[in-house]
């Protein structure tokens, strides 16, 4: 029962508060949402110790869902590490953002109904990752689709957010179409869609070819490629990235819990929940590092120049998710979910840490009017320190665990680049270097975001900053938790995510890439292997000390502009220039998109209506015939009584025709 | 249970004698009683609508999945000649009742106080389209299922033409042009079949069971598929033979619309399923680029179309040309996932569909206006009603855990092992939908109120509450539990696939040497 209580009390919360919010009122929806997502967390974990760390896996099925011909899909948890640690991580930021809304969203008249939201989302979440086959998979997949539209929106007097809402969900859904056809590619070659089947089967059709729309294709790269295009929507991966900047229009506690800690990495997790097909597909794996990379670059470079403080921060989300992929794509399974992990933290604390400082300034987003405040809000100021230094990566380079959380995920997302360069993997040698250039622009966008909040002279209203204040603890406390959490998670589970020590992946991941980092370490010193053994001594001392060095340069650029004599800073605001307008649009990808689908997609609208529909079906069709008639009758206006009685009237006569041709056949 | 009870007949033919019977008292009582008959009109109607939802459900019970066998059969000599009186149902049939019989109830329940003139005479046709539906999905002779086919229309056409809005007389005319073709060419192929199958078999038929064993060579197989064709491809409706629809909704009252789209559009897919496949085999694997290649056109072109239309019920007719252009897919590809995933489909989409039309019935009764520009910021004041509206806009867009997923995954699982092409045009639709759907949604439910007009408009009342409700029940039920009908259906379709397959060996073995 552990793991279904897991799994639906979060349901029952969103249903309770959902249907029922209006009648027990505003303090009980929301203490019982609350409630019972706390319940789940510390039942995730739980449940974390004694799958991830005890080994206990487990495979509940439910109930039928699907069932037609071979198409077969029950509703099941499955619960293995990979599981296990996508618990913890949803269910514990859940259950914080769930505590923090109670201060955050304290003079919003329909509390229940946001509340009953996030436990929705949570939710479908779960069910997404404990689907044991693609389809309860693609239910949740779907599900925090629909949950993040309905936050997003959640202000549904504005016209931004609703129209930011709908970008997201229609994105999506793109990426969506790529992962049904993922799903039946997948029935198609393997006559099933259940994870242990499939991927039990991966090796024996490795070498199947397909034709899909007109190409010839290996049937796993196919795959392999098709539900990575899923996860490109739902994971904000370049060409597909364009909703998640504007999804900040929802709420801060929403952009904490859904596109920053969780339902974002969802792609990442598909990806490693299926690594048995991209072990066995390294095109696309290439291509995975390759647009991770990118995207990680990318979206750190449009980072830069961005004035609302959670446009920074969904930015960096986006670059630190580039950041996962590469890594799944060369292979680095485990790093990326240790980033997934850490992340979840750090980056959860930062956006909750910018809604504080958004609550404190009275609901004021952009940073240009911001300035000189960490003295009004001192504990948000010290836990947003925190959360910079993990994702800049602070740490000693060589020790591998010794830093903040960023710190021992991303510099082993970034060895494990240096070892796929190393082992003459071009895509690797892209995503080191791009690696190490947006940890630079993280290290420098991430301080800059410090400094221009919190540090000079406030340069908004007066009034504003007079009635600025501390949050209240609602707020406060979940703010610590993850700060305990951004600063702890690397070191404390380094070793574990890192070299699966005590077996802790189990069959969840694929343990070879450590093994081929540990085994670098192993030659050197010349001993054998041992748990206690992991660390870093055999990388070139610059691949380990360029992480540090790239971070620390960020910040001392970041400080130079933007703190020493306060003047560099507003001259390149000023002046503009074609890089900076080119980066503080966003690449003008949104405008480029505008320009071409959706102009497209209004314009062939109306041209297949007014067209098609009306100027040549109906025009030569009906009316056509209706031009005749009235030429000939004019009598239009008993069309209607006519025609009727006309239509019956042809009927009787058809029936009448069959009878009598039924009597001569019988007579004759 | 129904041993020597013609319970399919009780069930066809309960709605017409209680249509008689609302006439009849209507006809002998005085003019001062008839006020309040027709006040009592609608109770008597849902009374009798009623029970045959509760014979149907009994009927469901009673009936036996495990097999593909026709039940409750029933056959009398009707009017000789090989042509009887044939009714039966099988797994492809049954659940069509059953949603016909629950959907009757519902519109009468609606249209209670929507309906402001002749009620007694709105609820006389309602109770005869109920019995001429059922018996469409009954009907085993194929003399008996043309005529309750056709006769559906008339009760319809008086519906839209007297209960209509104001441009009713060129809808119903649309409407009724595109349907003559339709019949008359069908008239015609029945007329072959009935002469070849006396040939054939020895004495002419129209039993359809019987005639599912007649091989009909190719040539005459193309033309009498066509001539089917015509008449179900605009029935569904199929792209380019669609334009009646989305006039016919406009005009019809909201019950009508239901019926409309909630039975009548199925009644093409089910002709193709129990004609089509069976009967024509190998023009059907002839034809079937060409369905597909319609499907995808419909799926992708109304889609959309419904994306610009300032009409909401305009835009709903739309999006359901665009529904029913999987259900033409799926049954094309004539695999197990295919044609389960139509008939889930329709069945599913008549039930949301069936609910966004009452939905707009809503807002209509209180603002007599369907234009999507009046709206806007409903949510305010109408929270039950944005809740419902939410449920099934979704629905319509396919979200997995309602009904509307699983009819579009398992078609489009379907048509991918035939062509992927197909397939992933038709998972384009997945994209559209979003985009229309969340765009009505938008203007109308979201946003800020700023027409004065709405400022009093009060939420949904009891029965609305409940009509809503019962549907949203079941579009979630059958989206976490879709065996409760692919269990009904299975038998069945293996069934039909496998003769399908037996019937077409040849030919695709040919094709493929």
């Amino acid at each position: 029962m552990l793991y279904q209580a897991i799994v639906f009390l979060p349901l029952l919360g969103a249903l309770i508060a959902g249907l029922g919010g209006r009648k027990i009122g505003e303090k009980p929806s929301m203490a019982i949402t609350t409630g019972l997502l706390m319940v789940s967390a510390i039942l995730s974990w739980v449940a974390f110790s004694k799958v991830a760390l005890g080994g206990h896996t487990e495979e509940i099925e439910l109930f039928r869902f699907m069932d037609v011909g071979g198409f077969k899909a029950n509703w099941a948890l499955k619960i293995d590490t990979l599981t296990a640690v996508m618990l913890v991580v949803v269910n514990t930021v859940s259950a914080l953002v769930h505590l923090y809304s109670w201060g955050y969203m304290d003079e919003d008249p329909h509390k229940p109904r946001f509340f009953a939201y996030l436990s929705l989302f949570t939710f479908a979440m779960l069910m997404l990752v404990t689907a044991n086959n693609f389809i309860q998979m693609f239910f949740g997949w779907e599900g925090v689709g629909l949950a993040s539209y309905l936050l997003i929106g959640f202000w549904y007097k504005k016209p931004s957010a609703n129209a930011a809402a709908i970008k997201a969900f229609v994105t999506n859904r793109v990426g969506d179409v790529g992962l049904a056809l993922g799903v039946m590619t997948i029935f198609l070659v393997f006559g099933s869609v259940n994870f242990d089947t499939v991927f039990s089967a991966v090796h024996d059709n490795q070498d199947r070819i397909l034709s899909f729309l007109g190409m010839e294709f290996n049937a796993i790269e196919l795959i392999a490629f098709l539900l990575f295009v899923g996860a490109m929507g739902k994971s904000a991966q370049f060409i597909l990235h364009v909703w998640l900047p504007d999804a900040m229009e929802g709420p801060t506690p929403v952009s904490a819990l859904i596109h920053a800690a969780t339902m974002v990495t969802a792609g990442v997790f598909l990806v490693c929940r299926a690594y048995p097909i991209y072990e066995a597909a390294p095109v696309t794996s290439g291509f995975i590092t390759v647009l991770g990379a990118f995207t990680a670059f990318f979206a750190a470079t449009v980072g830069l120049v961005q004035n609302d403080i959670k446009r920074v921060i969904a930015y960096s989300t986006c670059s630190q998710l580039g950041y996962m992929f590469f890594a799944a794509g060369i292979g680095a399974y485990n790093a990326a979910m240790f980033h997934l992990f850490t992340h979840a933290f750090f980056k959860a604390l930062l956006f909750l840490g910018a809604g504080s400082v958004i609550h404190a300034l009275h609901h004021e987003q952009d940073m240009r009017k911001m300035g000189g405040i960490w003295k009004v809000v001192p504990v948000t100021y010290i836990v947003m320190i925190i959360g910079t230094l993990a994702i800049t990566g602070v740490g000693i380079p060589g020790t591998g665990n010794i830093g903040f959380a960023g710190f021992a995920s991303k510099d082993l997302i970034i060895e494990s680049a240096y070892d796929a360069a190393h082992g003459g993997s071009a895509a690797g040698a892209f995503a080191f270097w791009a690696g190490i250039v947006a940890a630079l622009m993280t290290s420098f966008y991430s301080w800059r975001l410090i400094f221009m909040t919190f540090h000079g002279k406030h340069r908004g209203e007066k009034k504003v900053l007079d009635h600025a204040h501390e949050s209240p603890l609602t707020m406060l406390i979940p703010l610590g938790v993850l700060a305990f959490g951004a600063l702890f998670a690397g070191m404390f589970f380094y070793k574990k995510f890192a070299y699966g020590v005590n077996d802790f992946w189990g069959h969840a991941l694929p343990m070879q890439h450590a093994q081929i980092a540990a085994d670098n370490l192993y030659a050197a010193a010349g001993t054998t292997m041992s748990d206690e053994a992991a660390g870093h001594h055999s990388y070139p001392a610059w691949v380990l000390w360029a992480p540090f060095i790239v971070s620390a340069l960020g910040f001392v650029i970041a400080w130079f502009t933007y703190m020493y004599k306060n003047g560099v800073e507003k001259r390149v605001n000023a002046e503009g220039g074609p890089l900076y307008n080119f980066l503080l649009n966003k690449w003008y990808i949104d405008e480029l998109y505008d320009a071409t689908i959706v102009r497209a997609t209004r314009w062939l609208g109306d041209v297949f209506w007014k067209v098609g529909d009306i100027g040549i079906i109906d025009r030569f069709g009906p009316n056509g015939v209706a031009a005749a008639a009235m030429s000939i009758g004019k009598r239009l206006s008993k069309i209607q009584s006519g025609y009727l009685y006309h239509y019956a009237f042809i009927m009787l006569i058809g029936v009448a025709a069959i009878i009598a041709l039924v009597m001569r056949t019988v007579g004759g | 249970m129904f041993d020597n009870l013609p319970i399919l007949s009780l069930i066809t033919f309960l709605p017409l004698l209680g249509a008689l019977a609302l006439m009849f008292f209507a006809r002998i009582s005085k003019s001062d009683a008839k006020g309040q008959l027709e006040n009592n009109a609608p109770m008597v109607a849902l009374l009798v609508s009623g029970a045959v939802l509760l014979l149907s459900i009994l009927l469901v019970w009673q009936f036996d999945s495990s097999t593909a066998d026709i039940q409750f059969e029933e056959r009398v000599s009707w009017l000789g000649g090989g042509i009887d009186y044939h009714l039966g149902v099988d797994g492809i049939s049954i659940l069509f009742i059953l949603l016909t019989a629950f959907l009757t109830p519902l519109c009468i329940l609606a249209s209670r106080k929507s309906i402001k003139k002749n009620m007694l005479d709105y609820m006389v046709a309602f109770l005869i389209l109920e019995t001429l539906m059922i018996g469409v999905f009954c009907a085993l002779d194929l003399i008996l299922f043309y005529l309750f086919f056709e006769a559906v229309l008339i009760p319809m056409f008086i519906i839209i033409g007297v209960w209509g809005g104001k441009d009713r007389v060129y809808a119903s005319y649309k409407f009724f042009l595109y349907t003559l073709l339709g019949s008359v060419l069908m008239l015609a192929a029945i007329l072959w079949i009935y002469f070849y199958s006396g040939k054939e078999l020895g004495a002419p038929t129209t039993d359809i069971i019987a005639l599912q064993g007649l091989d009909i060579p190719a040539g005459p197989q193309t033309w009498l598929w066509l001539a089917f064709f015509a008449s179900f491809a605009v029935k569904m409706p199929m792209w380019p033979v669609h334009t009646w629809l989305p006039d016919a909704h406009v005009q019809a009252p909201t019950a009508g619309s239901v019926i409309l789209a909630g039975i009548l559009l199925k009644m093409g897919g089910y002709g193709f399923l129990r004609f089509s496949l069976p009967i024509f085999p190998d023009a059907t694997v002839k034809f079937m680029p060409l369905v597909f290649g319609l499907s995808v056109i419909a799926i992708i072109y109304t889609s959309l179309v419904a994306y610009r239309q300032k009409d909401m019920k305009k835009l709903i007719a739309y999006s359901s040309v665009a529904h029913m252009g999987f259900v033409t897919m799926g049954i094309f590809a004539a695999n197990v996932q295919g044609i389960q995933g139509a008939i889930f489909q329709m069945l599913s989409h008549g039930l949301i569909s069936g609910a966004l039309f009452f939905g707009v019935g809503v807002i209509y009764d209180r603002m007599h206006t369907r234009e999507i520009d009046f709206y806007g910021g409903l949510v305010k004041r109408m929270p039950v009603y944005a809740f419902f509206m939410m449920l099934f806009t979704m629905a319509n867009v396919g979200l997995p855990g309602t009904s509307g997923f699983v009819g579009e995954i398992l078609t489009m699982v379907g048509a991918y092992q035939v062509n992927p092409w197909v397939a992933a045009g038709a998972a384009l639709g997945m994209v559209l939908s979003a985009v229309y759907a969340l765009y009505l949604y938008r203007a109308v439910i979201f946003g800020e109120q700023t027409n004065e007009r709405l400022d009093d408009i009060e939420d949904m009342g009891k029965t609305e509450t409940f009509i809503m409700g019962s549907l949203a029940f079941f579009v979630i039920l059958l989206g976490v539990y879709p065996a409760l009908i692919t269990d009904v259906t299975a038998a069945s379709v293996d069934n039909l696939i496998a003769n399908f397959n037996a019937a077409t060996a040849d030919i695709v073995s040919g094709q493929g040497s």
